[in-house]
C-alpha cells in the first residue's frame, strides 16, 4: 500500500497516532506537503464526510477523523515556510446570538478545514455585528450561521441585513443551516444558501467561494 | 398516591405532559434565555403551564429543570443558582400536582461531548447530573426523567446518578433518535437495540424516545424498542417537524391526528404517552381520551 493510502486509511479510522507518525514518514520520504494534505488529509476527510452524509457512519467517527486529520496538519503546518498553508478560500462560521448549541457548527468547520477552506470559527453566541467585523478583518468570503433555537433565527437575518447596509453582500455570501432553518427561511431572509448537511454545506461553499472569485477574482 | 411502576404493571397507560419550552416562549421567555431561569423569576407562569396540564389530564407532570444541571448551568453563567432553581421547580410542581399527579424531574444533556469525542469526562458528566438529582430527590419527586439524550454514556452516567441516590425512586431514560435508510440512530449513532440494552444495563426502569420525529415516526420507534425490551415504554413525540411561515413556527400535527395515531402505541403495549416540542394541554387533552377509552386503560378508575 502507498504511503498515502496508508495515511487515508488511519485518518478514517481516526487514529491520530498513526496519521501523524504516517505523514511525518512520508516527508521524509520526500512527498511534498502540498500532495500529503491534498490525497491524504483533503482526500481522508473528503471520503469521511461522504460515508457521514450516507449514514454509513455516525458523528463520532467524524470526530475522531478530524482529531486525526488535525494531527497530520500539525505535522504539514511548519513546512509550509512563511506562506500559510494553502486554502481555498476563507469562511467565517458561528452560531448565531442566543444560541449556545454548536455541534452542527462544529461539524460543518471540520469538513469545511476537510475540504481545505480556512475556518475563522467565532463559536456560538456571535452577535451579527461580530460576523461583519470579522468578515472585514478577515477578508472572507463566506460567512455560515448556525441556529438550533426556532428563536435565535431571525439573527441570520439581521446579519444579511447588515452585510447588505455595509454594502458587502456581493463580496460575501452567506450560508445557514441547522435544524429549524429552511431554503424557504433562507429566501426569506434574503441568505444566499441553505444546507441541510455538513456535506451539502462544503458543496454550497465551494459554489459559493467560486461565485465570489470569479467577480473579484482571488482577493475579495 | 399507588406507585408508578405498579400502576404500570397492572397494565394501566399512564399521560404524560406536553412542551414546557414552546409553552414558555409564548409566555415571554427570550430568544437565548434559558428555560430555567423562569424558576427564579416567573414561578407564577411555571405553575400556570403545570396547571393547565394537570386539567388537561396528565398524570405525569414535568419539572422546569431540563437544562438545570450544574455542567449545562454554567453555560449561562447559572451555576451558583443550581440549587436554587431545581429546588423552586419541584416546588412549583408540587403546588399544583397535590397529590393529583407524579413529579417527574426533567434531566437533559449536559450540553458538551464527552471525551474521546469531546473535552469532557464521564466522570465529570455524573458528578454533575448526580448534583441535580441530589437537590430533585431531596426536595421530593416521584419519578427522574432523563430525556432527549443523543449519547449512550451521558444517558447511562444519569441513571447510575439517580440510582446510587436512590435505588427506589424510578428512573425513566428516553433518547432522540433520527429516521435514516439504514433505521433510527440517535446523532451519536445509538441504534435502538444498543440504547434498550444499555439503559437497562445501566438500572433504569422506563425506556423510550422523546422529541425529534412526529408521531408516526415514534409508532416505528416504539415497535422497535419492544423487540429489544420488556421495560415498560415511553413515548414523548413532537407535534410534528417544525415548518416556518412568516417567520413564525408552526408545529402540524392536531391534537385530534396525534391522538388517533396514539392508538396504534397503545397496541404497540406503550405504558406512558405524552408529548413534546410543539405539542399543547390540547394535545395532552385528546391523548387522554384516547387512553381512557382504549380497552386496556378504560376501565380503570383515575
Amino acid at each position: 500500500m502507498g504511503r498515502l493510502a496508508e495515511i487515508l486509511n488511519h485518518l478514517q479510522q481516526g487514529n491520530s497516532e498513526m496519521v501523524s507518525n504516517l505523514t511525518r514518514k512520508a516527508i521524509e520520504e520526500g512527498i511534498s506537503p502540498k500532495e500529503v494534505l491534498d490525497r491524504a488529509l483533503i482526500e481522508g476527510m473528503n471520503i469521511v464526510g461522504k460515508k457521514y452524509g450516507d449514514h454509513e457512519i455516525f458523528l463520532p467517527e467524524v470526530l475522531l477523523a478530524a482529531k486525526a486529520m488535525y494531527a497530520g496538519m500539525d505535522v504539514l503546518k511548519p513546512l509550509f515556510l512563511k506562506e500559510e498553508v494553502p486554502h481555498r478560500g476563507r469562511i467565517v462560521i458561528g452560531t448565531v446570538q442566543g444560541d449556545l448549541h454548536d455541534i452542527g457548527k462544529n461539524l460543518v468547520g471540520i469538513m469545511l478545514k476537510g475540504a481545505g477552506f480556512e475556518v475563522i470559527d467565532l463559536g456560538n453566541d456571535v452577535p451579527p455585528e461580530m460576523f461583519i467585523e470579522a468578515v472585514k478583518r478577515e477578508k472572507a468570503m463566506v460567512i455560515g450561521m448556525s441556529a438550533l433555537l426556532t428563536t435565535t433565527m431571525p439573527v441570520m437575518g439581521k446579519v444579511v441585513e447588515l452585510l447588505r447596509q455595509e454594502g458587502l453582500q456581493d463580496r460575501v455570501k452567506t450560508i445557514i443551516g441547522g435544524a429549524p432553518v429552511s431554503k424557504e427561511f433562507a429566501q426569506e431572509i434574503g441568505a444566499d444558501a441553505y444546507s441541510y448537511d455538513s456535506a451539502n454545506a462544503v458543496k454550497s461553499v465551494k459554489e459559493l467561494v467560486d461565485e465570489v472569485k470569479e467577480r473579484y477574482g482571488g482577493n475579495p | 398516591m399507588e406507585g408508578i411502576l405498579e400502576r404500570l404493571k397492572n397494565g394501566q397507560i399512564l399521560v404524560a405532559d406536553g412542551a414546557t419550552g414552546t409553552m414558555l416562549m409564548q409566555r415571554g421567555l427570550k430568544p437565548g434565555e434559558p428555560p430555567e431561569c423562569f424558576n427564579l423569576t416567573h414561578l407564577d407562569i411555571v405553575r400556570e403551564i403545570a396547571q393547565l396540564y394537570l386539567q388537561a389530564g396528565a398524570d405525569l407532570l414535568q419539572t422546569n429543570t431540563f437544562g438545570a444541571s450544574p455542567l449545562k448551568l454554567s453555560s449561562y453563567s447559572l451555576e451558583e443558582k443550581m440549587e436554587e432553581i431545581n429546588r423552586n421547580a419541584v416546588l412549583a410542581v408540587r403546588e399544583i400536582a397535590r397529590g393529583r399527579a407524579y413529579i417527574s424531574a426533567s434531566c437533559g444533556p449536559c450540553g458538551r461531548l464527552l471525551k474521546p469525542y469531546g473535552d469532557i469526562e464521564p466522570e465529570d458528566v455524573y458528578n454533575s447530573f448526580r448534583r441535580q438529582i441530589e437537590v430533585l430527590i431531596g426536595v421530593g419527586v416521584d419519578i427522574i426523567c432523563i430525556e432527549t439524550m443523543i449519547d449512550l454514556t451521558e444517558a447511562q452516567m444519569a441513571i447510575k446518578a439517580a440510582k446510587a441516590l436512590s435505588p427506589t425512586t424510578p428512573v425513566i431514560a428516553t433518547m432522540t433518535f433520527d429516521p435514516t435508510p439504514r433505521g433510527f440512530y440517535t446523532v451519536m449513532g445509538v441504534s435502538i437495540a444498543e440504547a434498550a440494552r444499555g439503559l437497562e444495563e445501566a438500572g433504569v426502569d422506563i425506556i423510550g424516545s422523546n422529541c425529534g420525529n412526529g408521531i408516526e415516526n415514534m409508532i416505528k420507534i416504539a415497535k422497535e424498542f419492544r423487540k429489544h425490551s420488556t421495560l415498560p415504554l415511553i413515548i414523548q413525540s413532537n407535534a410534528g417537524i417544525p415548518e416556518m411561515h412568516d417567520q413564525t413556527l408552526i408545529y402540524s400535527e392536531t391534537p385530534e391526528f396525534m391522538a388517533e395515531k396514539a392508538k396504534e402505541l397503545i397496541s404497540t403495549g406503550v405504558s406512558i404517552i405524552g408529548g413534546c416540542c410543539g405539542t399543547t394541554p390540547e394535545h395532552i387533552r385528546a391523548l387522554r381520551k384516547v387512553v381512557d377509552s382504549s380497552v386496556k386503560g378504560g376501565d380503570l378508575p383515575r
